[in-house]
């Protein structure tokens, strides 16, 4: 298609320009805008009518003069350069290359859109991602092709767990795994953090990283997550490999498209966020999975500070709702010098039940978890209940249950930033502090399992 | 209804303004409102939504990415409708009907938009048997055909309601494939209409039938919690709210597998896609409890994943609610899930957004009751057009905000349905599943199927029912007090009434989805409350004699009351032999303290 160039613009406002009287353009399709001093700048179709044509400028639209800016209508959609050369790199939030080693040959360029999978070609994701930290492994078991992301808050340690989870995850060994990264308007510290403990363990080889600063446009935000999507779904289903999704911050997303929802004039929904932000989160989080016939598979870990710490806040709302679980990490354990200080209560892997028990993990598996889950929120019921009438006064059963949740979190839970546990030894571990409970009281195991872990290790 | 009319010659406008799902066209004065039209150069699937002057709205099932304006609009001549005949059953569909393993082979992983394929399969061969002769009175409803479809349904292909005649040709027995005529009619104008196998139906408009029916028998579901204290009747209406986490899917996942209907429709709507793949690839080889054969064989799925287009979301649950409806007519027992109708409810928020509509409560257009109404007022026990008896029951599952009942879904759902049964955060966190509320739940069911549970399980069953009810809400006040105080200091009555509570709550309600527990049926449950209520009155005539609680607690065989669900449904033994030993241990304990206080004196 011929690519005329408009010279001139009607409006612009915030991240918005409105071009008149052009024909044959695409709804979504990539622009290429120059300012009077000739300096591109991108842009994608916004709505397109008879009259004028919305095009939301990427980079801003700082310095446009209405009278001399140019305007490319390109023809296609925003795409991302992918190659195997990828690997290694750094990119900005539109997928150029920041790390100074020049542009990328060779490869092809793909819409960062993607196409919703077609479910009967998702195979069930089953294979259990062995993680090495006793809580995750025991009760929100991570699968591979599973979309689990960090309910966090500011300041508690989410970017350490996601780098012990990224480095300590058992698929690592093998040349076949990629860990994607995508800084979503991060902090420079947060980012040269990741790219630093990730390189230090061995892994310089197989990142690919996507980064968006705080500092760096606000629109720029809202492609950074879909390319590395699209980059993850090229290095899983085309080269064959494992890849780990780790995209931080959720919430800057969001925030990015209600400040762009709002400067087009849309009805807002819940908080002022677009009423499509669900359908828009699905758009990427669905991206994950296992692909029948196929070699690689894309597991995610989003992160989100939860604004406030609140976890009914809109965006980890809506995304607990698409996710496959999430791991909820408390202030409350933080203070206690907990670490990983994981809420296990609200925490939760909904892919866990297919992918433990016998033949995956252990035969005791489901059923020790569910106890220890049973178990801890009585700790909690017993705790209230002697902040209220004092330790003293509490019965027997729940002096054991006090004493179970002080071994849970001080044996099970807490754990080294690089010690890595085997599965068999966190639940053996787990078998221990259950025994400090009367049998009475552990209705989830069956009979057999507490004579076979419990009653024998008392005698 | 007719099937379409192959001699219809489309109508055309051009493409004027796009932004994402809605769009509006020019030149549309000589289409219908809720016309589906195919609009650009890929024939994306749209529907007429409104009408002004030469303009229409248009909402597109599909991805308008690279949609252009002057790009052609063309029409269809019917509203948005589903085929219907044999070679639905075990079907995949995506929201609008398109099977998801044609959509495979044409197009590979993706769903790319514009692909057109047929909704039933043309190909294959049906054993088809007439049902009528020449010659024969027929009318809406009347079966003109049957075929073996599964080994489990017989299908049956009847007249569209609407059409009525004289047989003038009626298929001969034999093999066949689904394309062709089953019979013809001249109706009493002397004219005559073909009747195809493969019939449509237009998915908004519900189907006929004779007359409504009071729903007295249990929709049994195997759930202890469900069947037992908030069961649903056949053609009833069920909602399960609950935050994310709380189980709703889990729990519909359930209700598809053990639920006692001939077919089960699950509506997968703006939800996940590993949640599909993990039905699809359990249900041909999990067993139906009841036929023993696999339940992919009774099972038709239908899936709007979270990410697939919105439009098609807002009517998938058309779709699903619409072939629920034909096999009801057919005589059957029929159950769809809809998981989760607060998807389906945003899609008619954004889509209402875009339209730039005036919104009602949070952001939700202001007809959103009136939606949800129509869909759960499809459901219902009829007697069909063929005078046959068949039901529809409803269940749908909804997603609140940050769990939240008072929001609007939830809360207008709440005046359309009769069984409520809401998921608690807190259970959900203690890992009790089901995480069904016994305080916040309701059916107004329960007393309609009782006399079904007591002429066909026990005659006891509603006492049973009513007295655990009042444990459990005596329970409820007991709780706020040990939170305060504790439990020690609460008069020994209380504490059974306690401890019975933990009982039921521990070894009643609480049900694992997998394993042998998995599908209970009404016995057993009967079976474990009997026991835990026997030893409940009991306790309280020792505990009148003053014997305290912790000598009654304390012995095996009440630890193992928690334990009775590991048994089959059948083992009899099994429950017995726990009630002698209980027996044994409580006039043990009675006879002991006996002892002690003559001992003392």
């Amino acid at each position: 298609m011929a690519q005329a160039e408009y010279i001139g613009v009607k409006d612009i406002e915030g991240p918005f320009i409105l071009v008149e009287n052009v024909v044959g353009v695409g709804y979504g399709e990539l622009v290429d805008i120059r300012d009077s001093k000739g300096v591109r700048r991108h842009g994608q179709v916004k709505s397109v009518s008879e009259k004028a044509t919305l095009v939301q400028v990427f980079n801003g639209t700082e310095n446009l003069v209405p009278k001399s800016t140019k305007v490319r209508f390109l023809g296609k959609p925003l795409e991302v350069h992918l190659s195997k050369y990828m690997l290694g790199r750094t990119f900005n939030g539109l997928g150029e290359p920041r790390d100074g080693c020049g542009e990328l040959h060779g490869g092809k360029r793909v819409n960062i859109n993607g196409l919703p999978l077609n479910p009967m070609a998702r195979q069930y994701p089953r294979d259990f991602i062995h993680t090495g930290i006793s809580a995750i492994d025991t009760l929100m078991t991570l699968i591979r092709g599973q979309k689990l992301p960090i309910f966090s808050g500011n300041g508690l340690p989410h970017n350490k767990l996601a780098v012990q989870i990224a480095t300590q995850a058992k698929v690592i060994g093998s040349d076949e795994f990629a860990v994607v990264f995508a800084g979503i308007g991060v902090k420079h510290d947060d980012a040269a953090y990741f790219t630093q403990e990730l390189s230090s363990k061995g892994h310089s080889n197989n990142i690919v990283t996507f980064l968006n600063l705080a500092d760096d446009p606000v629109i720029e935000r809202i492609a950074t997550p879909k390319m590395a999507l699209t980059t993850a779904e090229y290095l899983a289903y085309e080269l064959g490999m494992h890849v780990l999704v780790i995209m931080t911050d959720m919430t800057s997303y969001c925030e990015a498209l209600r400040e762009l929802g709002v400067a087009a004039g849309e009805v807002p929904s819940r908080k002022g966020y677009p009423a499509y932000l669900y359908s828009d989160l699905a758009s990427l989080y669905e991206r994950a999975g296992v692909v029948r016939g196929k070699e690689g598979s894309v597991t995610q870990i989003p992160i989100l500070t939860m604004p406030n710490d609140d976890i009914t806040h809109p965006i980890p709302d809506l995304t607990g709702f698409i996710t496959e679980g999430q791991i909820v990490l408390s202030r409350e354990l933080d203070a206690k010098n907990i670490y990983p200080p994981i809420d296990v209560l609200t925490s939760l892997s909904r892919l866990m039940k297919d992918g433990i028990g016998k033949g995956y993990t252990r035969e005791d598996h489901p059923s020790v978890s569910s106890q220890l889950f049973a178990s801890y929120s009585r700790v909690q019921d017993v705790r209230s209940l002697a902040g209220v009438v004092g330790e003293d006064e509490l019965s027997k059963t729940d002096k054991a249950f006090l004493s179970f949740g002080k071994l849970f979190e001080e044996n099970f839970l807490k754990q080294g930033y690089e010690e890595g546990r085997e599965i068999g030894y966190s639940l053996d571990s787990a078998w221990e502090i259950l025994g400090e409970l009367p049998a009475g009281e552990l209705t989830r195991v069956s009979m057999a399992d507490i004579e076979a872990h419990i009653r024998k290790n008392r005698q | 209804m007719e099937a379409k009319n192959s001699s219809y010659t489309p109508h055309h406008g051009n493409v004027e303004f796009v932004n994402g799902p809605v769009i509006k066209a020019s030149g549309m004065r000589e289409f219908a409102m809720r016309e589906v039209v195919k609009v650009g150069p890929r024939a994306l699937m749209g529907e007429i939504i409104k009408m002004e002057g030469d303009e229409a709205t248009i909402q597109v099932y599909e991805d308008t990415d690279g949609l252009r304006i002057h790009e052609d609009v063309a029409g269809t001549g019917e509203p948005l409708s589903v085929e219907l005949g044999p070679g639905l059953i075990g079907s995949f569909f995506d929201g609008i009907g398109r099977p998801l393993d044609s959509l495979m082979e044409a197009e590979g992983m993706y769903v790319s938009p514009g692909t057109s394929v047929n909704m039933i399969n043309r190909e294959r061969l049906w054993d088809i048997t007439p049902a009528v002769k020449v010659g024969d009175l027929v009318s809406g409803g009347v079966v003109l055909a049957t075929t073996q479809e599964t080994p489990l349904l017989v299908h049956k292909i009847m007249t569209p309601p609407g059409v009525e005649g004289e047989v003038t040709w009626v298929i001969p027995g034999g093999r066949y494939k689904a394309d062709g005529d089953v019979a013809k009619i001249r109706d009493a104008f002397g004219r005559e209409f073909s009747i195809p196998i493969i019939q449509r139906w237009p998915v908004r408009s519900p189907r006929p039938y004779r007359e409504r029916l009071l729903p007295n028998e249990p929709f049994v579901t195997g759930q202890r919690v469900i069947d037992g204290l908030f069961p649903l009747a056949k053609g009833g209406t069920a909602c399960i709210p609950g935050g994310f986490g709380t189980g709703k899917t889990v729990t519909q996942h359930q209700l598809a597998k053990w639920g006692d209907a001939q077919v089960v429709i699950y509506i997968g709507c703006g939800e996940r896609g590993n949640e599909m793949t993990d039905v699809l690839e359990q249900f041909p080889v999990l067993e139906d409890p009841r036929s023993g054969r696999p339940l992919m064989e009774r099972t038709i799925l239908i899936a709007n994943t979270s990410n697939m287009p919105v439009a098609a979301r807002e009517a998938s649950i058309y779709t699903g609610i619409t072939l629920a409806e034909y096999f009801r007519d057919m005589g059957y027992d029929v159950a769809i899930m809809a998981d989760s109708t607060s998807r389906w409810a945003e899609a008619l928020r954004e889509l209402s957004g875009r339209l730039e509509e005036i919104p009602a409560e949070e952001g939700f257009p202001a007809y959103l009751p009136s939606r949800l109404a129509e869909f759960y007022e499809r459901a219902g026990r009829v007697i069909t057009l063929n005078g046959e008896n068949g039901s529809v029951s409803v269940i749908g599952a909804v997603s609140p905000p940050g769990g939240d009942f008072t929001e609007p879904v939830t809360r207008h759902t709440k005046r359309f349905i009769r069984c409520f049964w809401g998921l608690d955060k807190n259970l959900a966190n203690a890992r009790h599943y089901p995480a069904i509320s016994w305080t916040d739940s309701y059916s107004e069911y329960s007393s309609e199927v009782n006399g079904w549970f007591c002429s066909n399980i026990n005659p006891r069953w509603g006492d049973l029912r009513d007295e655990a009810r009042n444990i459990l809400a005596e329970d409820n006040k007991i709780q706020q007090v040990i939170k305060l105080v504790g439990e020690d200091v609460l008069p020994d009555d209380q504490r059974l009434i306690a401890f019975t509570a933990f009982l039921i709550k521990n070894g009643y309600l609480q049900q694992n989805s997998f394993g042998s527990d998995s599908f209970s049926p009404p016995l057993k449950g009967f079976e474990i409350l009997s026991v835990i209520l026997e030893f409940y009155h009991k306790a309280m005539e020792l505990i009148r004699k003053d014997i305290p609680i912790s000598l009654i607690k304390d012995d095996e065989s009440v630890e193992a009351i928690t334990h009775l669900r590991e048994l089959a449904a059948d083992d009899r033994e099994g429950f017995d032999n726990l009630r002698k030993r209980l027996d044994a241990h409580l006039n043990r304990v009675a006879t002991e303290r006996t002892r002690k206080i003559r001992g003392g004196e």
